[in-house]
């Protein structure tokens, strides 16, 4: 089983040589750390810059640079800046090309929710709606259960959706599953677990092809 | 050259009143306009609407409005952070419309270039969509969105000169680029108001025509939500 390091260590491997990459807060964040270092990668925040580099050093933080989840951030050489109206040109324009973001809940339709439980928890959608509608390759870093321990890969989602139909990868602490023809399609295990412990632990029904290799780490 | 220019933070919210909409840029909070709103909170004005990306932290930024319960409605695509937001949200005495944040960003955007609507893919399928007229552009569902309409904007530059021009820095850019002219009248404070004829043509974010009112902002606090730094002997 994997940790949210792990998880982020084996979305790092879906990154390739000259993508531009959107990441999402949380798990999504960590991926920049583990990209290969032999490969060209910009990343974007969607509060409006490319080329975001790691977190500065005590001392050197700028109140004016920081990351969509409000960190402060550095810039590396090539880097620009720009307004909120041109960054999700980017987004909306397709350029951007892989987007990592976290979810409460996936469908095997490919739906997605992430920003709201009614009466409960209400923050808000961010730039989520606007990714997911428009991005063409969507992956999911999420942990396989909630902390109740109910499945978060559903046949159909119970929350309020963020987009339809449009993750095509999730990436879990137990598994990496295809989102393909309205099914959840198992590709890889994580380390030390079945293909029978990924299955009972999800709600959905989960389409096996042959033997399931291990996720190489 | 067209003086834009006034004298401190009062003179540049003359004619604001209640029940007015305004628009504030920042993301989180950076670049928020931090004199016009300790202004506001002054002046008292109530049952206002506000459309910003966020609603600010308690005790800072738009989070004093809020405390004052000045405002009315908040139009924003993320409101997190902000304890007594979540509370007057839940009870009911402040209405939220939440907005994607590249909807919000262009419906800034439309209010400034004059587009009345305009249909974005964000939302479709979902509670945003819920009311709003859909299309089909080559098998792609869309939503149709309006511009806004709002009475003030206000913004916060780096540097601004007396005929409006403005130049951001860094990603205090974020939604103030977006909301001058998108308003019947802007307000720019700057951290630098500069003699007329030395900022570069060439790097000039917003012309001053999108800008009615400027003036030298003071005391900024710009405070960091997430300060976050990495170890001396970090790699990456």
């Amino acid at each position: 089983m994997l940790d949210k390091i792990g998880i982020a260590k084996r979305i790092a491997q879906e990154v390739q040589d000259g993508f531009y990459v959107n990441l999402g807060i949380g798990i999504p964040t960590l991926v920049a750390n583990y990209v290969r270092n032999d490969i060209e990668v910009e990343f974007q925040s969607e509060n409006g810059v490319l080329g975001m580099g790691p977190f500065p050093f005590e001392g050197t933080e700028d109140a004016d640079i920081i990351n969509a989840g409000k960190q402060t951030i550095t810039t590396l050489p090539g880097a620009s800046f720009f307004d909120s109206a041109t960054s999700f040109s980017m987004i909306r324009g397709k350029h951007v090309d892989l987007t990592i973001l976290g979810a409460m809940e996936v469908a095997e339709n490919g739906d997605i929710a992430n920003w709201k439980i009614p009466g409960k928890m209400v923050k808000g959608m961010g730039g989520a709606m606007d990714l997911v509608a428009s991005a063409e390759n969507i992956i999911v870093a999420m942990m396989h259960a909630n902390k109740r321990g109910e499945s978060k890969i559903l046949k159909t989602c119970s929350l309020p959706l963020t987009g339809v139909g449009c993750v095509t990868k999730v990436v879990t602490n137990l598994a990496v599953l295809e989102v393909r023809d309205n099914a959840f399609h198992l590709l890889e295990r994580a380390p030390g677990v079945s293909v029978e412990e990924i299955q009972n632990a999800t709600e959905a029904t989960l389409v096996i092809a042959g033997e399931i290799p291990e996720m190489k780490m | 050259m067209i003086n834009k220019k006034v004298n401190n933070v009062q003179e540049a919210l003359q004619g604001v009143q209640s029940n007015m909409t305004f628009m504030l840029g920042g993301f989180g909070l950076c670049g928020i306009p931090e004199n016009a709103i300790s202004e506001l909170v002054k002046r008292n004005v109530r049952d206002v609407i506000c459309i910003s990306n966020n609603a600010g932290v308690d005790g800072f930024g738009l989070g004093l409005l809020l405390e004052n319960k000045q405002i009315k409605k908040m139009i924003s695509s993320y409101v997190g952070e902000n304890d007594e937001f979540e509370r007057q949200m839940l009870s009911g005495e402040l209405e939220v419309e939440l907005t994607p944040q590249g909807t919000l960003a262009e419906k800034c955007r439309a209010a400034q270039a004059g587009f009345p609507a305009f249909y974005t893919p964000a939302g479709y399928g979902t509670e945003v969509a819920q009311g709003k007229e859909t299309r089909d552009f080559d098998g792609k569902m869309h939503v149709l969105e309006a511009a806004f309409k709002a009475d003030f904007a206000f913004v916060k530059a780096w540097k601004g000169d007396a005929a409006g021009n403005l130049v951001f820095k860094g990603t205090a850019r974020n939604f103030n680029q977006n909301m001058c002219g998108a308003a019947t009248i802007t307000v720019a404070e700057v951290e630098e108001l500069v003699e007329i004829g030395t900022l570069d043509p060439n790097n000039i974010h917003i012309p001053g025509i999108f800008v009615q009112r400027i003036f030298q902002g003071k005391e900024y606090e710009k405070r960091i939500e997430q300060r976050t730094v990495r170890f001396p002997n970090e790699s990456i």
